[in-house]
């Protein structure tokens, strides 16, 4: 290699080093102006009458008050229905089902179901929750709707975790005559709660953030009334901002960048937990 | 103990039917494209569906193309992608290669932010700031456009590349990276002639699952892109794509079992259909290189 | 002579490869029985088949018999019942993620035991028996994987006696460990005979002599000979084993 040719390459390699570091900084950088930009536009609508009052026509009166109650009641029944399945499912296809076929059939079917866009399960939603089972477009047909929707998330988590249990841990409980299931609720789930939690907690943070879903199976845009059961109609903070964006009004688009800091204060709070379970988890446990 | 063998099995078969769920959930979203698609089909002719290029079911001329919404799409995710792979991919090599340990600790969560940011709050971002803010550079360029939420979108989906793309590198095993660096190569002569070819599957997983999550998203666009199903490759004029159409017909007061209210299972069949495929090419490349250094 | 486990005409094989060729071999109530051997002679795969842990690998099947009181390990006994009579120690200590406490009232919990009282006098009876007791007899409520890997050991022990075995398998308990540590374990291991019959696989010749009664020397999936421990150390029959223990392969 000649001299020139040497030296050419050191350029080259410097300059992609600066090109990766600007390409680094310029990604967080999109994250910090469109942080900034929403605070500047929102801040100042915060105040305590947005949280406590109902949506109305005048945007200096509307508040999130039913979004955020709406949203809530959503996510409780969403979890109910998720977490029991998602987590019975991981262990069965971690601890149970390995090698054989049914499994692995689920495996590919799982990959699968994690890349079909979201708005692809509201049309599955609508049909046979909303419309098949009756269901109307109430708490409850969303909450299916999105429990379908995070199961894939809840599973892979929980099958990662309990993939990370060592052998050891089983054999000892086996070797005193503990029975599988045995084994599996008392040593292999409790040693990999962290793991599953953080997966639980990142689905909550997606299910969170849905829009599109909702707005299928047919979630209100305005709705002026806190849910009180599975059978009510609800609308969530999403879909609140969704509504107040496609307003015309600048006032609107305040309160739009308002319901957004609070819809990312809900999910940056989240994936913060679960961060720290996971970096926590992983300190405390080493085997 | 025949007691306890009976709960053991029930237990078992209990957690075998939570797994079939994720079966039924896929033959569920088949079926109902399916079906309506079917009873849609027997109405409009599949020639028209893919040749005609208009694109008008809530208007009195009734037009079924579904080319301008199709159009609409790809091109979004085209403008995603365009950005996404060239960003994603260099900052997972340098993160990789380049960075110290350190700032690469500190970056990776927050880039893994970008990800988790709902994307109704994208959907604002391209709006009410990307938008006006091109405009100053773009005097032509529309309210709503697929330009903006095309960038947005690329933006988001950076996390997926960045962080599957360094997985693959980092599983390339240290010797080949010493080979290299021992025969006097640059860190830049490695990742590319040594480090990106041994990572090439894992790297391309990384950009199929990225083109799959633009070609499915809705909120950015839907609010960005406009509600104009236009056949156009113009990225400055506003478009429709299928999952906006979706949204926006389940939102308005189309009569249920109508030729209107099929639309959405028609469009809903075409999108799945690509991303179906995608996905299973990506599994399938997953699979067939998984084991490569093991 | 009442013998404690027993294996006749024991095959095993490991999907093609037979693991052990053909062992009978007989073990007295309260004594320590080593097996030794080089590794992959088929003496942990004889250990395992006593509780029947090779079951959950896939592909090994066995032929002959392994009798427990002179019942049919594989047939007569409930696989948990078994393994609740014949408990096992493993190699490297694997305490659960769970509290002192926990880890060693484990076995009563699975076996539907949750009175407090009867608890806390097994976890005492098992740590003591373990000679730990009175190193953690304060912090029962901190993690097991707070305690050095010497106590973690003990640990497991105190877990697997809390069941009340009638015999304990150990897999190589101390290769794990330091020298103190493992001559604890040693001592411990003298001292659980008076109540316990005791198999140990063991690498280290020195500790199969210090500890046991008879020893069995493996190879290749055979039991070559099965004798005093005294005598086979110092006078043994087959020239394998005295090519083994005079450190000429191994």
């Amino acid at each position: 290699m000649s001299k020139s040719n040497q030296r050419k390459s050191r350029i080259v390699d410097k300059t992609f080093k600066y090109i990766g570091l600007a390409f680094t900084v310029f990604a967080l950088l999109v994250l910090a102006v469109l942080i900034t930009d929403i605070l500047i536009k929102g801040l100042t609508r915060i105040n305590w009458s947005f949280f406590t009052n109902l949506p109305s026509r005048h945007a200096a009166n509307s508040g999130i008050l039913t979004a955020l109650a709406g949203m809530l009641s959503l996510l409780f029944f969403t979890i109910l229905i998720a977490i029991p399945i998602g987590i019975l499912a991981g262990v069965y296809l971690q601890e149970y089902g390995t090698n054989n076929k049914f499994a692995k059939f689920i495996e590919i079917n799982i990959a699968n179901l994690a890349g079909v866009p979201s708005v692809i399960y509201g049309i599955l939603g609508l049909t046979i929750f909303v419309r098949l089972f009756g269901l109307g477009n109430s708490l409850l047909a969303g909450a299916f709707t999105l429990a379908l929707l995070i199961l894939p998330i809840i599973i892979v988590a929980t099958r990662e975790a309990i993939r990370a249990v060592p052998g050891t841990l089983r054999e000892a409980s086996y070797g005193m005559g503990a029975t599988k299931w045995q084994t599996t609720r008392r040593v292999v789930i409790p040693s990999a709660l962290g793991g599953i939690l953080t997966g639980i907690i990142l689905s909550i943070s997606r299910a969170v953030g849905e829009t599109a879903p909702l707005l299928v199976i047919g979630a209100l845009v305005y709705v002026p009334f806190i849910p009180e059961g599975p059978n009510d109609q609800f609308t969530t903070l999403p879909i609140q901002i969704f509504n107040w964006v496609s307003r015309p009004q600048a006032a609107f688009i305040t309160n739009a960048a308002a319901g957004i800091i609070i819809l990312l204060l809900i999910t940056f709070i989240l994936n913060g937990i679960a961060i720290y379970i996971r970096s926590k988890w992983y300190k405390n446990i080493k085997y | 103990m025949i007691h306890m063998r009976t709960k053991e099995k029930a237990i078992e078969i209990l957690m075998m039917a939570c797994s079939f769920l994720t079966v039924l959930t896929t033959l569920g979203i088949i079926l109902v494209l399916l079906i309506d698609s079917i009873k849609f089909f027997s109405e409009v002719s599949i020639v028209d569906f893919f040749t005609d290029t208009q694109w008008t079911p809530l208007f009195s001329e009734k037009h079924f193309g579904i080319l301008p919404l199709l159009t609409g799409t790809l091109l979004t995710t085209f403008i995603a992608v365009l950005v996404a792979v060239p960003l994603g991919l260099t900052i997972a090599i340098y993160l990789n290669e380049y960075a110290s340990p350190k700032f690469t600790n500190i970056v990776k969560p927050i880039l893994e932010v970008l990800a988790a940011v709902p994307t109704v709050v994208y959907g604002f971002f391209a709006l009410q700031f990307v938008t006006p803010l091109l405009q100053q550079f773009i005097p032509d360029l529309r309210g709503f456009n697929a330009l903006s939420p095309g960038l947005v979108m690329g933006v988001m989906i950076i996390p997926y590349i960045t962080s599957l793309s360094e997985d693959a590198l980092r599983a390339v095993p240290s010797s080949l990276r010493e080979a290299s660096y021992g025969m006097g190569a640059t860190k830049f002569q490695t990742a590319f002639k040594v480090l990106v070819p041994a990572a090439s599957s894992g790297i391309m997983v990384s950009i199929i699952l990225a083109i799959s999550r633009a070609l499915g998203e809705t909120m950015i666009v839907a609010i960005a892109a406009g509600q104009e199903p236009r056949l156009t490759f113009n990225p400055k004029e506003s478009v429709e794509t299928i999952t906006t159409y979706i949204v926006q017909v389940s939102m308005g007061d189309v009569p249920q079992d109508s030729l209107e209210y099929r639309t959405i299972f028609a469009a809903g069949l075409t999108l799945f259909l690509f991303t179906f495929i995608l996905n299973n090419i990506s599994f399938w490349i997953r699979k067939k290189f998984q084991n490569k250094y093991e | 002579m009442d013998y404690k486990l027993e294996a006749k005409n024991a095959n095993l094989w490991y999907g093609n490869k037979q693991a052990l060729k053909d062992i009978t071999l007989s073990i007295e109530p309260n004594s320590v029985t080593a097996f030794i051997g080089p590794s992959g002679c088929g003496k942990s795969t004889l250990l395992r088949c006593f509780n029947r842990m090779n079951d959950l690998i896939e592909g090994s099947r066995i032929k002959g018999e392994f009798l427990l009181d002179k019942a049919n390990i594989y047939k007569d006994i409930e696989v948990y019942d078994l393994r609740k009579r014949v408990g096992m120690v493993f190699q490297k200590p694997n305490p659960f993620p769970k509290t002192i406490f926990e880890n060693v009232a484990y076995g009563l919990r699975i076996n539907g035991i949750n009175d407090k009282k009867l608890l806390a006098e097994k976890v005492e009876w098992s740590l003591k028996n373990a000679a730990l007791w009175d190193e953690v007899k304060d912090n029962l409520n901190n993690s097991a994987l707070s305690l050095s890997g010497g106590q973690q050991q003990r640990l497991c022990i105190a877990r697997t006696l809390a069941v009340e075995p009638t015999v304990v398998l150990m897999d190589e308990p101390a290769s794990a460990l330091d020298p103190i540590s493992t001559a604890k374990i040693e001592d411990l291991i003298y001292e659980l005979k008076n109540k316990f019959t005791i198999v140990i696989v063991t690498h280290n010749m020195q500790q199969a002599a210090r500890v046991s009664t008879k020893t069995a020397f493996f190879y290749l999936g055979e039991l070559i000979e099965f004798d005093e421990t005294k005598k086979l150390f110092t006078n043994p029959e087959e020239e394998k084993t005295q090519n083994y223990i005079t450190g000429r392969f191994g």
